[in-house]
């Protein structure tokens, strides 16, 4: 079998374009070669053994990471190709060189005492262009620590306001803030904290109309953002436009931490090639989530930035770090390029960016949330239960948030429903009752196959209540 | 040094013209002296596997380049070298290029295309590899 043998690795194979090779396999043929010419073991194969990732094998026609590696069969007659991958191109490079003024020479002297920043890196960071989406929890400490550490373009892309309930871990929002535009808010702090950073606000929702156009003038994508569709939509803008998306997420006391689509390593669908059904997954909003959680994340991901600002380090590239706060302990994934990802594999079916919405099941997020199940709405409640009309209140939540406020209704978390439905009186008229009206509308979806034919959903849960009710009740 | 023919210069120079405002990549057959001096006797057109990002990276199918070197090699020439273009950049070689290049002693030739025109064209010899790597300037001669 004949082993062809590319020009810039002939010098280690004794100047021979081809060499005979007798084996049975891929493995064998490479055990032979490199025990006829041993210095072509470490131009192949990295220190762990593995082929070096730029080194493509062919036997005939075939890539044999499409056959079986290393154990594909060969035969006589076999022609097995050697090839380094040939690529490039002008791709990140900022050519404006940036340079640093004394004011900036001394404000980042703790960087430029060590040799893995230095001058040159340094430079790089202030070259830098990232941009990050979403001002709230994870983008709080992600762009304080990126102005801070002298990113010098740093975009953010936002439409919310700031509000009470963002305090407990928004941290870049203070409560002279509340009421105003996040972007506002934050661009103010970190100008301050910084004021050679240049920001650059976007206030809109983030869409697949506009993404390819923002994300045009940055080179890194940081996603903090809470939700499926803005998350699919970031991977693939990300891909179709050829730069890193460093991605984190948070929920309740757990996070995750990698970085997706650069051109080696896989990308979020890769992971997770379709979303959850609609409501499976709770976002923060549902399920809470540990105020701390966010700086913990959103660390990382800065982290992850500067790294690939640098070009140093060994960056979560092809692994996924998963925090659990409570246990306090970290964990990896390793993840691999999926062949078939419909947005990076070898045969891409997504070519440019769709509906996200609809890709996650969503009808759009500022349409109310149509459960299809008989409602009650609070005013009717009220005046009914003021009449003097016997109605049994079902309260769905969990004992905890029972104790934040209640509406004096009998509890039974959904979870536990099927097991208790005996508790409760099929011939009374039944509401039920959750914070939103998510929860109660799945208990009344339960009740009516189980027979219970008097059973509604109390419309907007205690957060209705509260709004048109009664303002004592407290919303969380 | 690098010799190349009129001809052959001009063919991977349309090439970035053709692509504007998309980079452009090819393979460069010849011979190789004992000194290191390249003779371009072919160029070879070949398709841009980058789909994503066209406009700035550049990336050569392996299957092409496996049957390039296989049919060179019944022509008796070798692979010595590769072009692609740098649209409305210069003809330096960036960071990605050095970080993606792999083919020691190898040229890696670089048109400026400003504004669908090529302008400036150079050539690197790549050289040593891992840590070592290095790009050095190489001289071109059009005969």
């Amino acid at each position: 079998m004949k082993v062809l043998i590319p020009t810039p690795l002939r010098q280690y194979a004794g100047k021979q374009s081809s060499v005979e090779v007798a084996a049975r396999t891929v493995a064998e043929m490479f055990s032979e070669l490199t025990s006829q010419f041993p210095e072509l073991r470490k131009q192949l194969f990295a220190e762990d053994g593995t082929l070096r990732r730029f080194v493509n094998v062919y036997v005939n026609d075939e890539d044999i990471r499409y056959l079986q590696l290393e154990n594909t069969p060969v035969q006589e007659g076999d022609t097995v190709s050697i090839v380094p991958s040939v690529a490039g191109g002008v791709a990140i490079d900022n050519p404006v060189a940036a340079t640093l003024s004394n004011d900036e020479i001394l404000r980042y002297s703790r960087h430029l005492i060590m040799p893995e920043v230095g001058m040159v890196g340094q430079q790089k960071l202030k070259a830098a262009r990232v941009l990050c989406i979403g001002a709230g929890g994870l983008g709080s400490p992600l762009t304080l620590y990126l102005a801070a550490a002298g990113v010098g373009t740093l975009g953010l892309v936002d439409f919310d306001v700031v509000d009470f309930t963002n305090l407990q871990r928004q941290i870049i929002h203070t409560v002279n803030d509340v009421g105003r535009p996040k972007l506002d808010s934050a661009a103010e702090k970190l100008t301050a904290i910084n004021p050679f950073v240049n920001v650059r606000k976007f206030e809109t929702r983030l869409t697949s109309g506009n993404a390819l156009d923002i994300f045009r003038d940055f080179d890194i994508i940081a996603d903090g953002t809470d939700n499926f569709p803005t998350r699919y939509l970031v991977n693939d803008a990300c891909v179709v436009s050829g730069k890193p998306n460093v991605y984190a997420s948070i929920f309740r006391f757990e996070g995750q931490a990698s970085v997706f689509a650069t051109q080696d390593g896989p990308c979020y669908r890769c992971l997770y090639p379709e979303p959850p059904p609609p409501g499976l997954v709770p976002s923060c909003a549902e399920g809470g989530v540990l105020g701390i959680l966010p700086g913990l994340l959103g660390v990382i991901q800065a982290t992850e930035v500067i790294k690939l600002i640098l070009g140093s380090g060994d960056s979560l590239i092809g692994r996924l770090l998963l925090v659990d706060a409570l246990g306090m302990r970290f964990r990896e994934l390793r993840l691999r390029k999926n062949p078939d990802c419909p947005v990076c594999g070898a045969n891409p079916t997504v070519h440019e960016l769709i509906d996200y919405n609809q890709f996650c099941g969503i009808r759009g997020e500022e349409a109310p949330v149509r459960t299809g199940v008989p409602e009650i709405q609070p005013e009717e409640l009220k005046a009914r239960r003021d009449h003097g009309d016997n109605i049994f209140i079902l309260d769905v939540r969990e004992p905890h948030e029972y104790q934040i406020c209640n509406l004096g209704g009998y509890l039974i978390p959904l979870g536990d429903l099927p097991a208790r439905m005996n508790e409760l009186d099929s011939s009374r008229e039944i509401v039920a009752h959750c914070r939103s009206g998510v929860r109660s509308a799945k208990a009344v979806t339960l009740l009516r196959q189980a027979g219970f034919s008097k059973v509604k959903n109390l419309a907007g849960g205690i957060l209705a209540w509260s709004d048109k009710i009664d303002p004592s009740v407290p919303k969380y | 040094m690098l010799r190349i023919g009129k001809l052959e210069w001009e063919q991977l120079r349309c090439h970035g013209e053709e692509t504007y405002p998309y980079e452009c990549c090819g393979v460069l057959l010849g011979q190789i002296d004992a000194d290191g001096g390249k003779q371009v006797q072919t160029v070879v057109r070949c398709r841009n596997e980058r789909l994503d990002s066209l406009r700035n990276r550049y990336g050569i199918d392996p299957r092409e380049l496996v049957r390039i070197q296989r049919d060179a090699r019944t022509q008796a020439k070798d692979i010595i070298g590769f072009y692609h273009s740098h649209p409305d950049h210069p003809a330096r070689w960036s960071l990605t290029d050095l970080a993606e290049a792999h083919w020691t002693g190898c040229s890696y030739v670089i048109t400026s295309v400003m504004h669908g025109c090529a302008t400036e064209t150079n050539s690197f010899n790549l050289a040593g590899y891992d840590d070592s790597k290095h790009f050095e300037d190489e001289d071109i001669r059009v005969e």
